[in-house]
């Protein structure tokens, strides 16, 4: 289960290849700036899981925002009559307790998942990386400080803090993304920290303070954009489990509430129903996109890594 | 000689009195999170506890009588000192100490998540070093295949395919785990134990294969590796006497990492097996809006997890010289 924030598996003895530190004016002029990302994209293609992975992505974003325009089916009040009916031509995967259509109820809760999703991981993840390095920058004291308070955070089993904080504000969407993020936002915030720790020694970072640049002016310009390759693949994999954690509020019963819904709190009535047998329909649609989904974001997350390493090797 | 040795002790000595001092400052700080953030509840604590058709004079005379009308950081500073004696507070809504409803549920919880993560780890670590050592090969592919899965599945998803697969479609384990409240009732009925276990041990598995496989990865292209095949050892004293060891070091740290994890996993299976665990309890607490319990239930797993990450740091600088030094 992707809820522990993603250490790297290669843990701290890699040692990513550092970038040579100066390029001459006439490779400046033939490497243009976008030609490292158009390595970095063919060191991407390369990963077939990726693509298949990305593919599915966008798969799934078409079939949910675009789906209900052309498989189209009552969503929003109780269809009393079509109670748990089995898949036949009207309802392709059945319907569910309240008669909703499982098609296209996959196709409201995966906007829902897929909103939340990428709101709470870009929030986590912006808040977060300035958090780091601003820490990271400081050093000393500030420091200690700020990073206790990430530890704190990180120590806390976040699923109870989750299932506290919506007990008590019976959210909706919006809060739930920023319930997502105020629990996510330690793990990219220690990452960036670790990161601006080593950027912060660099030549370009002091002639910001030689040139009497502010040190906003050195984090925001300077330190950050260097571990946006960090940062990214952070932020994928925080996608993935961002919408497993909605997910699993939803399937304890706190999520997106009803009549609209999500991945997780379809799976709940299914849970319901499993002992009586035979709806099968109520437990693999929603539960294998989830997997899917999940496992998509985070191969592609690994082949960003792989992308931003190899950019750095090459450049 | 003498004199290397005592400092190496001087050092780890430094090490674990500031690791020591900073998992107190972290302490302080989950305490004060989990309890502001639980006395944010709209309404108040004593309008969860009453009920929303309590008059106004009922709240003032029941806050007076249990001090909820003093400041909050007087009430913060009180929770405190009792948890500093081993106090976790009156659970109002039980009218029994929370300490006791806690107990039992929290050893239940130890037991399954014991078993079922040491099953996973008994899975997980040999195979992942097996999959480094034939990496790329047939069975190292369908491992990580799997492994991918099982680290892309909600806990709860896995949980509710093995009870739909094994108990529901194939009827071979019960869907339910054991219902005895006593341990000893509990570990008389193994089989129903499984599926829990099993779920634990899936999710466990995925997650310690894949980072046993990139640790063994690191750790064969060492030099030491190379001076240990130099100097004639056989391949299995180079893996398991030299590569495994050095490989299980980072284990370590990633092993008390983990420790929310697989806490907060628990909520998960104890739902959905009903196994009346602390996972369970804290539900149920969320449920009633339970403050006091939720409370006292966030604050002890939290810090189990400090103990456990404490523990694993200093296993690791024991384990491995060179941490001490940074």
């Amino acid at each position: 289960m992707a809820m522990m924030p993603h250490a790297d598996p290669a843990g701290p003895g890699t040692v990513i290849p550092e970038a040579p530190p100066a390029v001459s004016a006439a490779g400046q002029i033939q490497a243009k700036p976008r030609s490292m990302f158009r390595r970095g994209w063919e060191v991407f293609a390369e990963n077939k899981l990726a693509l298949a992975g990305l593919g599915f992505v966008i798969f799934v974003v078409l079939f949910c925002f675009v789906g209900p325009h052309i498989y189209s089916t009552p969503q929003a009040t109780v269809q009393t009559q079509d109670y748990l009916c089995h898949p036949s031509g009207a309802h392709l995967l059945g319907c569910d307790e309240l008669g909703y259509d499982i098609v296209g109820r996959l196709m409201v809760g995966g906007q829902n998942d897929i909103e939340v999703g990428l709101a709470a991981a870009f929030i986590a993840c912006l808040f977060g990386s300035i958090y780091g390095a601003v820490s990271g920058f400081i050093g000393g004291t500030v420091d200690a400080f700020m990073m206790r308070i990430v530890d704190a955070i990180l120590s806390i089993p976040f699923v109870f803090v989750l299932v506290v904080l919506a007990r008590l504000f019976h959210p909706g969407t919006v809060e739930l993304i920023g319930l997502i993020a105020v629990t996510y936002w330690p793990a990219p915030a220690r990452l960036v920290r670790g990161e601006t720790l080593t950027l912060r020694t660099r030549e370009y970072v002091a002639a910001v303070k030689v040139a009497g640049g502010r040190n906003s002016r050195a984090v925001l310009r300077h330190v950050m954009p260097n571990a946006v390759g960090t940062i990214i693949v952070q932020a994928t994999f925080a996608v993935a489990d961002s919408i497993v954690i909605l997910s699993s509020l939803g399937f304890l019963g706190f999520g997106i509430q009803l009549p609209s819904t999500d991945w997780g709190s379809m799976l709940s009535s299914g849970l319901n129903f499993i002992q009586q047998g035979g709806y099968w329909w109520l437990i693999y649609p929603a539960g294998l996109l989830i997997i899917a989904t999940v496992v998509s974001f985070n191969f592609i997350g690994d082949a960003l890594r792989d992308a931003f390493e190899t950019r750095l090797q090459r450049r | 000689m003498q004199v290397a040795a005592r400092s190496g002790v001087d050092a780890v000595t430094g090490y674990l009195i500031r690791r020591l001092l900073q998992t107190v400052v972290v302490t302080v700080f989950v305490t004060i999170i989990v309890f502001g953030l639980l006395h944010a509840i709209p309404g108040g604590e004593v309008r969860a506890i009453l009920g929303v058709r309590a008059s106004p004079l009922e709240i003032r005379n029941f806050s007076r009588e249990w001090g909820f009308d003093q400041p909050v950081y007087v009430q913060y500073g009180k929770w405190l000192w009792q948890l500093l004696h081993g106090n976790f507070g009156y659970d109002l809504k039980f009218n029994a100490p929370v300490s006791t409803l806690m107990w039992a549920p929290l050893l239940r919880t130890v037991v399954l998540a014991f078993i079922g993560t040491g099953v996973g780890l008994l899975i997980g670590i040999p195979l992942g070093v097996f999959q480094a050592v034939r990496r790329y090969s047939v069975v190292d592919n369908v491992v990580t295949g799997i492994s991918f899965i099982g680290y892309g599945s909600p806990t709860f998803f896995v949980a509710l395919l093995l009870v739909q697969w094994f108990a529901i479609d194939a009827h071979i384990f019960p869907a339910f785990a054991p219902s005895a409240t006593s341990l000893a009732g509990i570990l008389a009925d193994p089989v129903a134990l499984i599926l829990p276990v099993a779920t634990y041990a899936f999710v466990a598995f995925a997650l310690w294969s894949r980072y046993m496989r990139s640790s063994v990865m690191d750790n064969i292209v060492q030099d030491y590796v190379r001076t240990a095949r130099s100097k004639g050892a056989s391949e299995r004293r180079v893996l398991w006497g030299h590569i495994f060891r050095n490989s299980l070091i980072s284990i370590v740290t990633l092993l008390g990492l983990s420790l929310p994890v697989v806490i907060g996993g628990s909520i998960f299976i104890e739902f959905v097996f009903n196994y009346p665990g602390m996972g369970l309890l804290f539900y149920n607490a969320a449920i009633n809006t339970d403050v006091q319990l939720m409370l006292a239930i966030t604050v002890l797993s939290t810090l189990i997890t400090i103990l456990g990450n404490l523990l694993a740091d200093i296993g690791y600088a024991v384990l491995d010289p060179r941490v001490r030094y940074t």
